[in-house]
């Protein structure tokens, strides 16, 4: 089953080197999508199941659709395509493809020599098992985690909302809806 | 009696507090009164003094009143005390009766002026440092006291500093004499760090025990005191700045620059002569400067238009006599000469002073002319003045003290028939410059108007002094003249006595010394008649030839002296300052802020407020922290 | 289920990480770096699950759990501000909003 993990986690790669280099917003999203579930898999095949299963409904199915909505929203169509190819230049990809290296290096040393000879994935942990773990010592995180996004959702409706044209164009902040 | 000395000095100093606190809300009456009364209080004290010295003299003919502890520190522990012997009490009575007179004239001079509290003010601090350095026990007082007059005469000579020249002729005068008291500073510093004391009895007795006759150190020690002594005293090479201080005013020029400050150099000499005596090189110094000053001043003197400048030419050329003495070991010459001259140059000038008033401020003699009835207490003045200055045989005070200086440079232990024969043609030129400006000023057709005549308070000190120039010489007179010796007697208690020889080496006898003195007197008095009164032209004939015109530049510029200072050391130090316009010394302090500024852009450039470069330094700064706790 | 070598499993979490990394560094258009930021975030999300799992322990997911939930409230935010940067502007480049700079 190791290789199972090694071919969904090379997809996974590949399709967000994918993402993260199309000019077209809409591709970049869906090779994301790709991505996540491939990692979803990987999840599964760790014996995760319960955060696959989240994975691919929250993750995939309502922050990435999130981000669909607003680019349809916004309207970018073939000039938004055109700028951002304008933008995409290998030049530009030289210094964060170094720092990039340099940082895989470092982690790919930290993991080498740190002397970790486990495996992972033996035992599967279910569901049962999350809401037990949640529930009980992690309580206090799960209602934190509430309280988060009760001030999300807030922010994000105070933040996005239109205002009246006017009092936009002068000073952006928005005025008494 | 003796333990009123301190007042000597105080009185007049706290005369200044008074002028320079509240001066300005003195009547003139009031700030006259204060300035006069204060010297007044000095020089009563000081002839009471003097008396009671004479009278009953105490035990080694030398007291010392000590008021307390200046510095205290290790060794060194300076006093302020003042020092009385027949030295310093005989200079001091001098300077403190002649500057009150100069203060009784000077209410009259200088009233109307604005600066009235002010001048008084100046002239009762100087006073108070004159007699601080002529009292002081130790040098390092007697360097304060130094110091003090060379700022009085700053102040003074720049007193209407509203015109430049005035400044600059002030400037002129501290700088120069700042490069003698410099050598002065090296001198002492010298003599604590080697003999351990500076308090002067002392310390020549140190200087005479731990050093044998020739010793490095005392030629050393007496060469840089020298120096401060010339710079003071307008003597070569430091006597370029005597002429231009007659910017100031004629009561400055005849106190400070006449009487008392420049004699300061003679006065330090004469006090520190153990060391000039272990150094015959030095001694013998200061006669060839003294000599060579003489002549080239007589020189200039006889080019000059500026009637006081004439006179200060001539200071310089008399204290060149005062030198001439003391290098060749005639201490008391020295110092009768400077009691007579302070008479009658002090004279001299206030009456110049009485001229240059009378005629609205004109200071050039050839505009000048005739004047010989219209002022006839000037003429006098100047007539008797001018006679002591020259030396005329018998009647004034110059001849007997000029002529004991001329027989000493012959038969003095330092002396040299060379000394002496330029001390005879010093005669010439005196006589020759005198008479050559009282035939100018005081016979001839007037060119100008007398508009002002002097009033009680500016007659009365120049006919005092008048008299002084006549009688303050039969206090020692020659062998064959009634062979008065009070005063070398008195002052060898506290100078070494030469004993006066009648015939010196090469049997010259002082009979004709003096009689060969007494025709160059009268040589140079005819060649002034026939130059300057009888045929005018022929003078200036003499000047309009090439060679004359030369001679007569040459002379009249003190012998070139500024013109080489000026290409010598002030071109260098000017260009040197325009060329270090922007300071490099400056620079490692403008470095520091150039630096912060440079780091400030640098920094300010890194915030360029776009999300992805914060995002890209965060990214780097944990890599490098990474790095860090990886490998490290 | 697998039996995976954890460094093999924390590895792809890094190189996941580091593409992300990679686009938020390289985009200028404000919602790919949010998508990078995405990306950043389930790769993290992705190391805990890993090792979680090598202890057979449901605590990794527990974390993972309060990640998404946090991205979640953070990619709502972060598009209302997309929202009104592009209201302002009119475009999506993340340079013009610089007005902090200096």
């Amino acid at each position: 089953m190791n290789v199972a993990f090694n071919i969904a986690g090379g997809i996974a790669v590949v399709a967000t080197l994918l993402a993260i280099t199309r000019s077209n917003a809409v591709h970049a999203l869906l090779y994301l999508v790709v991505s996540l579930l491939a990692v979803a898999l990987d999840f599964l095949l760790l014996g995760a199941a319960f955060v696959a299963a989240l994975e691919v409904i929250i993750y995939a199915g309502a922050i990435v659709v999130l981000f669909v909505f607003v680019v349809m929203m916004l309207n970018l169509g073939p000039e938004a395509e055109a700028v951002e190819q304008r933008w995409l230049t290998p030049r530009l990809w030289l210094g964060p493809t170094i720092l990039a290296g340099l940082l895989i290096l470092e982690i790919d040393y930290l993991l080498t020599h740190s002397g970790l000879t486990a495996f992972a994935g033996s035992a599967a942990a279910g569901p049962h098992e999350v809401g037990l773990t949640l529930f009980g010592p992690y309580l206090i995180g799960v209602e934190l985690a509430s309280m988060l996004l009760l001030a999300g959702l807030v922010g994000a409706y105070h933040v996005g909302r239109q205002v009246t044209a006017a009092k936009e164009g002068r000073d952006g902040v928005g005025s008494a809806h | 009696m003796l333990h009123l000395l301190w007042l000597i000095p105080a009185a007049p100093f706290a005369g200044f507090v008074v002028l320079a606190l509240a001066g300005r809300r003195l009547s003139p009456r009031g700030v006259a009164s204060v300035g006069i009364g204060s010297i007044a209080v000095s020089a009563v004290v000081s002839l009471l003094i003097g008396a009671a010295f004479l009278s009953a003299p105490p035990a080694g003919y030398a007291w010392t009143q000590a008021l307390w502890t200046w510095i205290d520190v290790g060794r060194f522990r300076p006093q302020i005390a003042f020092y009385l012997d027949p030295l310093s009490l005989v200079m001091t009575v001098v300077v403190t009766f002649v500057s009150l007179l100069i203060h009784v004239y000077s209410a009259e001079f200088m009233a109307g002026d604005e600066g009235y509290g002010r001048f008084f003010a100046y002239m009762n601090l100087f006073v108070a440092s004159m007699v601080v350095l002529l009292l002081a026990d130790n040098l390092l007082l007697l360097y304060a006291g130094w110091e003090g007059v060379g700022l009085c005469s700053y102040l003074l000579i720049g007193f209407w500093y509203r015109d430049p020249v005035n400044g600059r002729a002030a400037r002129k005068a501290f700088i120069v004499t700042r490069v003698g008291d410099t050598a002065m500073a090296v001198g002492l510093f010298l003599l604590f760090h080697e003999l351990g004391t500076l308090q002067i009895q002392p310390l020549m007795q140190q200087a005479a025990a731990q050093w044998g006759a020739g010793s490095p150190y005392a030629v050393a020690a007496a060469l840089l005191l020298l120096g401060g002594a010339v710079g003071k005293s307008a003597q070569l090479p430091l006597q370029t700045w005597l002429p231009d201080a007659m910017a100031g005013p004629t009561p400055t020029s005849a106190l400070i620059h006449a009487a008392t400050m420049v004699t300061a150099g003679v006065y330090l000499i004469a006090r520190t002569h153990v060391l000039f005596a272990l150094a015959p090189v030095a001694q013998h110094t200061v006669a060839v400067i003294g000599l060579v000053t003489l002549l080239m001043a007589g020189f200039s003197a006889l080019t000059q238009h500026d009637i006081k400048r004439v006179l200060a030419y001539s200071t310089i050329s008399q204290i060149g006599y005062m030198f001439l003495a003391l290098g060749v070991g005639a201490w008391a010459a020295a110092i009768f000469h400077f009691m007579t001259h302070a008479f009658f140059k002090a004279l001299l000038f206030l009456a110049a002073g009485i001229v240059i008033e009378a005629l609205h401020d004109e200071h050039d003699m050839f505009r000048m002319g005739g004047l010989r009835r219209e002022l006839p207490v000037a003429f006098w003045a100047f007539v008797i003045g001018g006679s002591s200055l020259a030396g005329l045989p018998l009647v004034t005070a110059g001849f007997y003290s000029k002529d004991l200086i001329v027989w000493s440079a012959w038969s003095a232990p330092g002396g040299s028939p060379l000394l002496w024969i330029g001390a005879v043609i010093g005669v010439l030129l005196t006589a020759m410059y005198t008479f050559r400006l009282i035939f100018l000023v005081f016979f001839g057709e007037a060119h100008s108007h007398v508009e002002r005549r002097p009033g009680l308070r500016m007659t009365v000190p120049v006919l005092t002094l008048i008299a002084l120039s006549v009688v303050g010489g039969f206090v020692d007179t020659p062998p064959g003249l009634g062979h008065v010796t009070l005063f070398t007697r008195f002052v060898q208690h506290a100078l070494p006595a030469v004993p006066r020889a009648a015939s010196g080496a090469g049997g010259l006898t002082e009979t004709s010394s003096m009689l060969i003195a007494a025709a160059a007197f009268a040589l140079g008095l005819w060649l002034a008649f026939e130059l300057f009164l009888r045929r005018r032209r022929s003078a200036e004939a003499l000047t309009a030839t090439t060679a004359g015109r030369a001679i007569h530049a040459l002379w009249a510029s003190d012998w070139g002296m500024d013109w080489l200072y000026d290409r010598l050391f002030v071109r260098p130090v000017v260009w040197f300052a325009r060329v270090n316009r922007r300071d490099v010394v400056d620079l490692p302090f403008l470095g520091a802020a150039l630096l912060t500024r440079g780091a400030w852009a640098a920094l300010s450039r890194s915030q360029t407020g776009r999300v992805r470069w914060y995002a890209a330094a965060v990214m780097t700064g944990t890599i490098l922290l990474v790095a860090v706790v990886l490998f490290l | 289920m697998a039996s995976v070598p954890l460094t093999d499993a924390l590895l792809l979490a890094g190189i996941l990480f580091v593409l992300g990394m990679a686009g938020l560094l390289a985009r200028r258009n404000i919602l790919l770096m949010l998508v990078s930021i995405e990306v950043m975030l389930n790769a993290a999300g992705f190391a805990f699950v890993a090792a979680g799992a090598r202890w057979g322990q449901a605590d990794g997911q527990a974390m993972f759990v309060f990640i998404l939930t946090m991205a979640a409230a953070e990619v709502s935010v972060g598009l209302a501000i997309v929202l009104r940067l592009y209201r302002r502007y009119g475009q999506l480049d993340a340079d013009l909003a610089s007005g902090m700079k200096g």
